[in-house]
């Protein structure tokens, strides 16, 4: 580390040392584990052997992101109840992965989705497209984890810039990730879990004792029909009613009402705007007609984006054949709901809280706005209680950095795998040796880690949680459809699976890329100038805000899309179905105590040119 | 693995069985996700026609707040729990179905 002495001036101490110490702790044990991690079947599903409490801890660890911990609370603040379903439907996909697709994936005993995919269908083809999407999602959910690095460095580091945070932690975990593999992050990303859900909730509790608890502090804000107290609450900032302290709202902060009611800010801003654009007599009449109606529209799009798209991610859905057996899949899932729900009651606590205490925020861009407010609440305390507010806020940071560090671990793992098992080791080089194939999954390590450095540093002006909603949307047109469907419909067939999976995921790509680019040529900064010949894209967007809607969420139309593709595409080319399908199919349901399993990847034979 | 005796796997091959198998699983799994899409979806049609009832305080948060922000993962975790304990009995049933 060469960074220049200047920066550590205003560096707290706390902050620092917590976490300094959860990156050691990061390192160290991935060096400790490399030691373990000797086969290609360790590096790629850590031997098949991890256990229930393990893997639920270390599915949670992974899953739980930069998003998550900072983005959530951020969001919630920002926009209010609409923000909420975010943590709710992260947790709740796991429903869907339980219900459908958790015990059948991993009694079909692949290592990767594309390894899924081609055995599925007897098709090397549709290897290489599943290849192509496991990193097109993967690389859109690096981006947010890129950004909370990049957020959280700059924070314990006033003056550092934001792309030596992206720069330091992947390169970080590129490391780790290349020595131990898939054994060696398993037990990093469970002691993660466990990391920031203490982060999380010792502030939580100790913040709402000193300042109030969480229902209190929402009692503060106005519901809609509601009337202020005499001294209207939002001005004063002696206590109000409710005896929550409170301090004036900043004047780019959503009102009371619109902010704890649904359809709030987050669903009503393509109409607001759309609205603005009008001549200012129609407005009104505008509004009344659609902004309703289309938040509605919104909401769906997103629980359907968030809740399939949790079934459809490929670094999570890996994790699963890490398993001994499906009933294991199955109990794992279910505590992994358990324990990530557990995590999800808190960060919207802080939203709230920062509502109340911080307003100043709201008037921060980007790295400085409401996405550090889980970082910066603590310190609030350190008023009444000194040093003990630097303390939280260092277990808050210690948290973060657990939070992106796991999570991009995990994502490169699986792209990783799916670079080195699928394309060098099963297209490329098909007889490579064990050995070849261990040296083949550092070098990628190394090569998308560096991919991912470089796309983090482009994505500042967007919010995090935003940017892992679009990760999510790509996810549900694509893998969700794939796997429901080739898992529980005998009819299915290469080309069907292809054409919806590709038209699905392309769509939503496609309709992502286009929002992004609309909010990147707003961006006052650098980026703003690489995108503006885009901005003209935003006059569009004020002209047709249910097109933007559908843009910003495509979930609504692409998963059915990608679905009744999929089933006519299918029923076209019926001849095609594969020969044994009933053998198939019978490997995917049946329970392993019939002694139907065949690992479609033996270990043994992993190394002898399989 | 140990391979099954021919006897056995006979039954295990036949398309009755695979049928039975996915049809009494798929069964379990459409009937929990249904309950928990009526709640999930039906929480933003409350919230539309009837706001002023999702806005009734109870304790400080809003109705609505509470369901979604509280309730709502307690509730997914009985959904699982029942889940698995009926699949894994399903499972165990087919089992001794064969063996018989």
């Amino acid at each position: 580390m060469n960074l220049p002495l200047a920066f550590f001036g205003g560096v707290d101490p706390w902050i620092f040392t917590f976490s300094f110490i959860t990156v050691a702790v990061t390192l160290w044990m991935g060096f400790r584990s490399a030691k373990s991690s000797k086969t290609a079947s360790d590096f790629f599903v850590a031997g098949r052997s991890v256990s229930v409490g393990w893997n639920a801890s270390a599915i949670s660890g992974e899953y739980l992101s930069a998003a998550s911990f900072m983005g959530v609370a951020g969001m919630v603040m920002s926009s209010g109840y609409d923000a909420l379903w975010y943590p709710v439907c992260y947790a709740c996909g796991y429903l869907f992965l339980l219900l459908f697709i958790a015990g059948p994936l991993r009694r079909f005993g692949a290592y990767t989705i594309p390894d899924f995919a081609e055995g599925r269908f007897d098709s090397p083809m549709f290897r290489k497209i599943a290849v192509c999407f496991v990193l097109f999602i993967g690389f859109f959910y690096t981006m947010p984890q890129m950004k909370g690095a990049g957020v959280t460095l700059a924070y314990i580091f006033p003056g550092l810039p934001y792309w030596v945070g992206v720069v330091l932690v992947g390169a970080v975990i590129t490391l780790n990730v290349a020595l131990g593999g898939m054994k060696g992050i398993t037990l990093v990303q469970a002691v993660q879990y466990w990391i920031k859900l203490f982060a999380i909730t010792v502030p939580v509790f100790v913040l709402m004792a000193v300042v109030g608890f969480y229902n209190g502090q929402i009692g503060a804000n106005l519901a809609p029909g509601e009337t202020a107290p005499a001294a209207s609450a939002a001005q004063a900032s002696a206590p109000s009613s409710t005896g929550i302290e409170r301090k004036p709202l900043v004047a780019k902060a959503p009102a009371d009402t619109a902010w704890i009611a649904p359809f709030g800010p987050l669903t009503t801003k393509a109409v607001n705007a759309a609205a603005a654009a009008l001549p200012a007599e129609q407005r009104a009449a505008f509004l009344a007609e659609h902004q309703k109606p289309y938040s509605l529209v919104y909401t769906y799009s997103l629980i359907i984006a968030l809740v399939c798209g949790t079934a459809g991610l490929p670094h999570i859905l890996v994790r699963f054949y890490t398993n001994p057996d499906g009933v294991a899949a199955k109990k794992t899932t279910m505590w992994v709901m358990i324990l990530i729900g557990v995590f999800y009651v808190f960060p919207p606590v802080f939203g709230v809280i920062g509502r109340n205490l911080m307003p100043e925020l709201y008037s921060g861009v980007g790295a400085k706005g409401t996405d550090k407010v889980v970082l910066e609440l603590p310190t609030l305390i350190s008023a009444k209680y000194g040093v003990v507010g630097s303390i939280l806020s260092g277990i808050t940071c210690a948290g973060a950095f657990a939070a992106f560090m796991s999570t991009f671990s995990g994502l490169l793992v699986s792209m990783t795998g799916a670079l080195a098992h699928d394309v060098y080791g099963r297209m490329l080089r098909p007889k490579s040796s064990s050995a070849e194939r261990m040296v083949a999954f550092k070098l990628s390590a190394i090569l998308i880690g560096g991919v991912a450095v470089t796309l983090g540093c482009f994505v500042e002006p967007l919010e995090i949680n935003f940017m892992v909603g679009q990760a999510f949307a790509i996810a549900a047109a694509s893998y969700f459809p794939l796997l429901f469907m080739s898992v529980w419909w005998r009819g299915m067939t290469m080309k069907g699976a292809a054409t919806g999976m590709l038209t699905g995921g392309l769509c939503a790509l496609g309709a992502a890329a286009l929002t992004n680019l609309g909010t990147l040529a707003l961006d006052k900064g650098p980026m703003g100038k690489i995108f503006a010949s885009f901005a003209p894209l935003n006059g569009f967007w004020a002209e047709h805000p249910l097109l933007r809607i559908l843009c910003e969420q495509p979930a609504i139309w692409s998963v059915p899309l990608a679905i009744t593709l999929m089933i006519v595409v299918s029923k076209a080319t019926a001849a095609q179905v594969p020969a044994d399908i009933r053998m198939k199919m019978l490997v995917l349901h049946a329970p392993e105590k019939l002694g139907l399993k065949q690992e479609y990847i033996q270990d043994h034979q992993a190394g002898a040119g399989h | 693995m140990s391979s099954p005796t021919p006897n056995h796997d006979d039954v295990v091959h036949s398309e009755p069985f695979l049928r039975s198998l996915m049809r009494r699983q798929l069964a379990l799994s459409i009937a929990c996700a249904a309950t928990f899409l009526v709640a999930l979806l039906g929480l933003p049609l409350l919230n539309y026609f009837a706001p002023a009832f999702m806005a009734t305080r109870v304790a400080g948060f809003t109705l609505s707040w509470l369901i979604l922000g509280v309730l709502f993962f307690p509730f997914v975790w009985i959904i699982s729990y029942i889940f698995i304990k009926r699949s894994l009995r399903l499972e165990e049933a087919e089992v001794q179905q064969l063996r018989r």
